[in-house]
């Protein structure tokens, strides 16, 4: 009898078992299927157009050879700007909630910093609309960077907040010690041991927005030419994905999965640089 | 007292409503070692930090009085100038995790962006690691990160740390609680060491190390300083009737 009921129980248990792993396995599967389906639709485009794809302009339909040349470089220029706006501001912001964790202000810029996590990007691409594009009269690559520079920030914030607090109150005592003024004690002591974790939260921020594609709609707009000009409108590659692949032609659709493609190699290898430099720059304590 | 490099006057401080120290006055001579003892929360390491002015980086933490430095009084001074001249060594050893051990202990000029001639740099590491006998066991290692050593070793780098500043006072707040006995008699065996130099204050909760190492000691009891003489004399005629019940052991 009580024989039965131990090999009861361990059957209970391996079937919970058993179900945990299934469960854990589907859930890669959607990921595993999108991949393969990229990778696969991406390289059929590389195959039929070669790596040309990558440095030509987009060529009328029909006609041969067109390229994602404008849109490469359109994200890379508009999200340097994002970057160069929003990572000093954040990492500031950062710096500050952490060191004052119970100020009044702390906590209300904390909770602006959470709520604008929330906002839609659609609405942040609004915004943006109305403070940019419309007093200057024209959609620009500026307010594009801008509006991808806001959904940056939270990102920045928090996480730069969170590997600060991390770091143990004694060594802050340790630098205010030797007679440090504050802001040695910031720039030469706690951001240096906390660099991992805030360039992690960098560049995992930027690899969100490099796949934005709402705020850019009505900001940056796209642009069939090259264009290095901030206040004029500039191609990023969600929109040529989105233009491209919401049109009606084959070639088009081949050239938005090809910068698929290229949008998610992108969005991985920042993801593995961020786990390198995440745990090359590690501070051992 | 005739040569008393620290003396307070009146030195009071609080958290918030909370009174930690009350109308506290001693007279600190030169190059001694002086033990501050007492039970827990009576104000004995809140005193230590007021010293040099770290007490009050703790937020809603105030403090009333005067404490001198060679008749200057430190609570007028700017914190920064305080702490450059009144070290002070932790109870955890907290050497910089991103720092070489060398780094580690020029890091009071290095972080504070004053600029030393390599040689000086050289002298100043060298002659630190060895006051506090740590040079013979590191000089083969100084671009290691100081992370690395034993809990005993990174207590004395942290001590070296301090002394490289050459500071006039040093503050020790438990230095020993969080380190193995064998660590702990190198450390106490430097304070003999050290006092030639400067001046020591050491809070400890233990009572035998008190004994041990100091030349006078300070028992505080609920945030007042009920009693300061010489260890001797402390230990075994106390005057007041709280600190012979604490070193009797009645209440701890």
């Amino acid at each position: 009898m009580k024989d039965i009921h131990i090999k009861f129980r361990i059957g209970k248990s391996i079937f919970f078992q058993a179900f945990a792993i299934l469960l854990s396995v589907s859930c890669v599967i959607p990921l595993v299927a999108i991949l393969l389906y990229i990778l696969d639709a991406g390289f059929k485009t590389i195959r039929t157009n070669g790596f040309q794809f990558l440095t030509n302009l987009p060529k009328p339909v029909g006609e041969a050879g067109g390229g994602i040349a404008n849109a490469l470089l359109g994200s890379i220029i508009i999200i340097t700007v994002a970057s160069v706006v929003a990572i000093p501001f954040g990492i500031l912001c950062g710096i500050y909630l952490s060191e004052n964790r119970k100020s009044r202000w702390a906590y209300w810029s904390r909770l602006c910093v959470d709520i604008l996590q929330g906002v839609p990007s659609i609405v942040i691409g609004i915004v943006a609309y109305f403070w940019l594009v419309k007093p200057f009269g024209g959609f620009s690559a500026f307010s594009g960077s801008m509006a991808l520079a806001i959904m940056m920030l939270p990102i920045v914030i928090r996480s730069t907040e969170e590997t600060l607090k991390l770091l143990p109150d004694s060594l802050r005592e340790a630098a205010y010690a030797l007679g440090m003024p504050f802001h040695r004690v910031i720039l030469k002591v706690i951001v240096p041991c906390g660099i991992s974790g805030i360039l992690s939260g960098v560049m995992l921020s930027v690899a969100r927005i490099a796949g934005e594609t709402a705020p850019l709609l009505f900001t940056a707009f796209g642009n069939p030419y090259v264009s290095m000009r901030l206040d004029k409108p500039m191609q990023s590659m969600p929109l040529l994905i989105f233009n491209y692949a919401t049109s009606p032609y084959n070639d088009w659709h081949d050239l938005a999965w090809g910068a698929s493609l290229v949008l998610l190699v992108w969005v991985l290898l920042l993801n593995i640089l961020t786990k390198i430099i995440a745990r090359r720059w590690k501070v051992q304590f | 007292m005739e040569s008393a490099i620290l003396r307070s006057v009146n030195y009071n401080a609080y958290f918030g409503d909370n009174h930690v120290c009350k109308d506290v006055n001693i007279s600190i001579p030169k190059n001694e070692v002086v033990a501050v003892m007492g039970p827990s929360g009576c104000g004995k390491t809140t005193f230590l930090r007021g010293i040099n002015r770290m007490h009050e980086l703790i937020p809603n933490a105030t403090a009333k009085g005067q404490i001198f430095l060679n008749d200057e009084d430190v609570m007028e001074m700017h914190p920064i100038f305080v702490r450059l001249k009144i070290g002070m060594v932790f109870q955890r050893p907290n050497p910089f995790p991103n720092l070489s051990i060398y780094d580690n202990v020029i890091a009071g000029y290095k972080l504070n962006g004053i600029k030393l001639p390599k040689a000086e740099r050289d002298r100043i590491v060298e002659h630190s690691l060895t006051r506090v006998a740590l040079w013979k066991e590191v000089k083969d290692s100084l671009n290691k990160k100081g992370s690395f050593l034993s809990g005993g070793q990174q207590q004395r780098l942290c001590i070296a740390r301090a002394v490289a500043m050459e500071p006039e006072v040093l503050l020790f707040d438990e230095p020993t609680s969080a380190l193995d006995p064998i660590s702990t008699s190198t450390v106490e065996e430097l304070f003999h060491e050290l006092k030639k130099n400067y001046t020591l204050i050491i809070v400890t909760h233990n009572m035998q190390q008190a004994a041990r190492v100091s030349d006078r000691t300070a028992f505080f009891y609920m945030g007042e300083l009920v009693e300061f003489d010489d260890t001797k004399q402390m230990f075994t005629n106390p005057r007041d009737v709280r600190t012979q019940n604490y070193i009797t052991g009645r209440f701890s």
